[in-house]
């Protein structure tokens, strides 16, 4: 497996998604490319950083309020078809 | 995103069945994401790929290879750090920004991506990796440690251009916010 191959395969390697033959060819290929394994790394390092970084939080109170506004709101339209 | 959620309010009447309601909502936020960024000013606009790069073509080959200096993740709650993931995300094309933003940091599947933006799967696969790639490329060039940078040559050949230092793009956002050290 070349540098460039990996590269097309990342996003099944990373979200899991790669059959386990392949995943061994990962394997090998890192043992001698460690470049290829930093880039890995990183990439899943970055993803996990998005996944914890609070972007855009609703805060709790407009949440509640909102959340039942919409439950009031769908029992009407509901109620409507009904 | 409470825009959207208001905008979701107004609209509820036109909400149809056939499609679910977690789709539509989020088509809704996606659409008002979209409208919130269009109206900021002053930030770099990005521009949108080539016709046809989604569907394949060129994977931009990684520059700034290095370990990261600790881990980010145990920082989320750091504003500063809030405030350089907000920016390198800003600085993606928009439709590779939407994608990232629903399949990695909202959980949906490539599907569900598919169906609320209107494009293929083959389509949130690519643009997926490129916004990876991108965001990973600009986070390592702030966290990543320059003494353990791979200076083998990991690149094509011809490509000479130069990475910028690890902690410049942190520096600009300091400049950009007032000069703070």
């Amino acid at each position: 497996m070349k540098c460039k191959d990996l590269l097309r395969m990342l996003n099944d390697y990373v979200d899991g998604d790669l059959d386990p033959g392949l995943c061994q060819e990962f394997e090998k290929h890192f043992a001698g490319c460690n470049p290829c394994r930093v880039v890995v790394d990183t990439i899943r390092r970055t993803i996990r950083v998005y996944q914890g970084a609070q972007l855009c939080e609703i805060p709790l109170d407009f949440r509640k309020r909102l959340h039942a506004s919409l439950r009031e709101k769908w029992k009407q339209l509901r109620s409507k078809k009904d | 995103m409470q825009t959207a959620f208001l905008s979701a309010l107004e609209h509820l009447g036109e909400f149809r069945e056939e499609a679910s309601f977690s789709t539509w909502i989020t088509q809704i936020a996606a659409n008002a994401a979209l409208k919130v960024l269009r109206k900021k000013r002053g930030l770099p606009v990005a521009a949108a790929p080539a016709a046809g790069e989604d569907e394949g073509g060129d994977i931009p080959h990684p520059e700034f290879i290095a370990d990261w200096r600790g881990d980010p993740a145990r920082l989320v709650e750091d504003r500063e750090l809030q405030r350089i993931l907000g920016g390198a995300i800003d600085e993606l094309p928009e439709n590779h920004r939407l994608v990232f933003v629903l399949r990695d940091v909202a959980g949906k599947s490539v599907e569900e991506t598919a169906e609320a933006l209107g494009i293929s799967r083959a389509n949130v696969k690519v643009r997926l990796l490129r916004a990876r790639l991108a965001l990973r490329e600009k986070l390592t060039r702030v966290f990543g440690d320059e003494d353990r940078r791979q200076v083998r040559a990991h690149r094509h050949e011809g490509d000479d251009r130069k990475a910028t230092p690890a902690g410049e793009l942190l520096r600009r956002y300091r400049e950009d916010e007032g000069g703070a050290p």
